[in-house]
């Protein structure tokens, strides 16, 4: 007797899982629901957390600080850029547009008007002139509602140009620039090129006439005041061109310049970032607990269902370790299939949200990778208490009847 | 361990019994004793709670005795852990259900080769002993058939192939014709008896006095108590 042995091979304990899970589908199916459920969840939030976090990261990006502007440090009524300042800015990394402007004086002698005799009392508010160059627009992101904006042409020449603000416009009646309407300033008319709508910076711009830096010198001569170097950097540049613009304008001086950088927001960023992953996992976490819950509870009633079966297979030899090793198999098995089943349906969900909100979408591989690893250790731990519960079913109450 | 005054007999119980201590408590098998020789067709009768599935269950290992030996093949198997108990179920014991106990999403042959899973045997063996066996309870045609598509005879014969493919040293029938119509209790009957025939012991349960009769032997279990009535020659 002591030479006898229930013996039973690990495969045939696999052949004996995998008859249970395949043969009866939809009771395998009803099983899994609770993992597809808790791993689909998982993925579905892990994987919006991470394209959430993304589009803040754009989010952030886009609103990040891409305007800088260098002043002059001691203002003492002399004009401390050089004459080449888009040349110089545009060498350096990380700037879209960069160039000079500064208000132009008004003692109440420029009179802007529209037409050569027009009395000076028919404008009813005095109009703002402000002298930049070329890149100083652009820098300001305007859209034009007619015509175009005067370039380096005009600018190295010192031709009489300008481009109207939409409020100085519509106060000097312009309302289109193809019939080459004209503007005065003092006793100079300018050829009107274009209006600008609106602007996404500097919205003084609309309410002034906007000339040429080398013509104001060349027709007004006023002293400058104010003078400004306005930047429009790419996004993360905004830093490096504040410090490195006052030495490209003067390296022999370049402490006289000041750049005022608008604060950078990756602290802010990291924190809503980090508040939003730790939400999404937490919601992650406890779809999982529901999941494994879920499982355990679907394996206690399907091995309840099966106490013949299993009273069965002590009758014909089983040991209680076979028995509960079977359960185990079959629910770490069932476990896997519904994490390969949730992973799937969640990378779905989650490219659809994105596509929904115009996002991209972003899941972590080693999150879809590992997703049907999570379901098989929570098939695992969720089949070992109805496992244990099952080997412990004793055999004679089972098999009456 | 072993006895060689058991040496001729297959079953040898020595004042068994089996009581539950409730509240309230209760003895289902009044100690006995008994002796089953090898080749022996012993039934077991009585009413229904008389404790004759309480009998079977302790002649099984199925359940633990309260007191008393019980020597299976010259080994007192009476008090032997669970671990033990399953080996010589593995190995010694044959059962054959009234509610036949087949795993209904399981083929005929799966069911089959079942009885060898737990002895250890390789796969290839136990297809090769199951088909042997299917063929002897003439369901060839029905190998692949789920077992949950088999009407109630055919059932019944596939618990006989399962027994059988075990060539158990004692088969425990309990009231195996108990779901079975008129006819079909007679052919699996026949086959009970082809299996005795062969030289197999069997212990067959049952409350039908006319069933009993085809059994060389008979005891009468009533209220937990069992007598070996006269026995016809």
């Amino acid at each position: 007797m002591t030479d006898l042995r229930s013996k039973m091979r690990w495969s045939d304990t696999a052949i004996e899982a995998t008859a249970a899970i395949t043969r009866r589908p939809a009771r395998t199916l009803l099983t899994a629901l609770g993992t597809i459920l808790g791993v689909a969840a998982f993925v579905t939030t892990t994987g919006l957390a991470a394209t959430a976090s993304a589009q803040v990261s754009s989010s952030f990006d886009a609103l990040k600080a891409t305007e800088v502007r260098v002043q002059d440090a001691n203002p003492d009524g002399t004009n401390p850029f050089p004459d080449d300042v888009e040349a110089r800015l545009e060498k350096l990394n990380g700037i879209n547009h960069a160039g000079l402007r500064y208000p132009v004086a008004d003692n109440g002698e420029l009179q802007p008007r529209n037409t050569a005799s027009r009395p000076l009392g028919t404008i009813t508010q005095p109009i703002p002139i402000i002298a930049a160059t070329p890149g100083a627009i652009l820098a300001s992101q305007p859209v034009l509602s007619d015509g175009t904006l005067y370039d380096d042409f005009h600018q190295r020449r010192g031709e009489d140009v300008a481009v109207l603000g939409r409020v100085a416009a519509d106060q000097l009646g312009v309302t289109r620039v193809d019939n080459q309407p004209a503007v005065f300033i003092a006793n100079t008319s300018y050829t009107v090129v274009g209006i600008i709508d609106d602007v996404q910076r500097n919205p003084d711009l609309l309410l002034s006439i906007i000339i040429p830096t080398t013509t104001e010198h060349r027709n007004l001569n006023t002293t400058p005041n104010g003078v400004e170097v306005l930047i429009d950097t790419q996004p993360g540049a905004a830093a490096l061109a504040g410090r490195q613009a006052p030495l490209a304008l003067r390296p022999q001086d370049p402490e006289r310049l000041t750049s005022l950088v608008p604060p950078d927001p990756t602290t802010l960023r990291n924190n809503v970032e980090s508040d939003v992953t730790s939400l999404y996992y937490a919601l992650a976490a406890l779809s999982l607990l529901v999941g494994t819950i879920a499982i355990a509870n679907a394996t206690l009633l399907n091995t309840i269902e099966r106490r013949p079966e299993i009273g069965l297979r002590r009758a014909l030899g089983a040991k209680r370790s076979h028995i509960t090793r079977q359960i185990i198999l079959e629910a770490a098995a069932t476990g896997t299939i519904a994490g390969i089943i949730g992973t799937a349906t969640a990378t779905l969900v989650v490219a659809a949200v994105a596509a929904s909100r115009g996002w991209t979408t972003t899941i972590d591989p080693i999150i879809v990778l590992t997703a049907p690893l999570i379901g098989l250790a929570t098939g695992a731990i969720a089949g070992t208490l109805p496992a244990l519960r099952a080997a412990r079913v004793a055999p004679a109450t089972t098999l009456r009847g | 361990m072993s006895d060689t005054s058991r040496s001729d007999s297959v079953v040898s119980v020595v004042q068994l019994s089996k009581s539950y201590p409730g509240p309230p408590p209760v003895t289902a098998l009044q100690p006995c004793s008994f002796t089953i020789n090898r080749g022996d067709y012993m039934a077991i009768t009585g009413p229904s709670g008389s404790g004759k599935s309480t009998l079977l269950a302790l002649l099984g290992l199925l359940d633990e005795p309260s007191t008393g030996q019980y020597w299976l093949d010259g080994d007192n198997v009476a008090n032997l852990n669970d671990r033990q108990r399953a080996a010589i179920r593995a190995h010694k014991l044959g059962f054959v259900f009234q509610a036949f106990h087949l795993i209904g999403y399981r083929s005929v042959l799966d069911n089959v080769q079942l009885g060898l899973t737990y002895q250890g045997i390789g796969r290839r063996d136990r297809r090769r002993k199951a088909l042997d066996v299917i063929q002897q309870v003439s369901l060839s045609h029905r190998t692949h058939a789920l077992c949950s598509t088999l009407s109630g005879g055919e059932r019944q014969r596939v618990a006989i192939a399962r027994v059988l493919i075990r060539e158990p040293s004692l088969v425990l029938c309990d009231e195996p014709t108990g779901n079975l119509d008129t006819a079909t209790s007679i052919q699996v009957l026949d086959l009970i008896e082809r299996l005795h025939q062969d030289g197999l012991t069997i212990v067959m349960i049952t409350h039908d006095p006319d069933t009993a009769q085809r059994a060389q032997r008979r005891l009468v279990i009533t209220d937990g108590h069992l007598t070996e009535p006269l026995i016809r020659t």
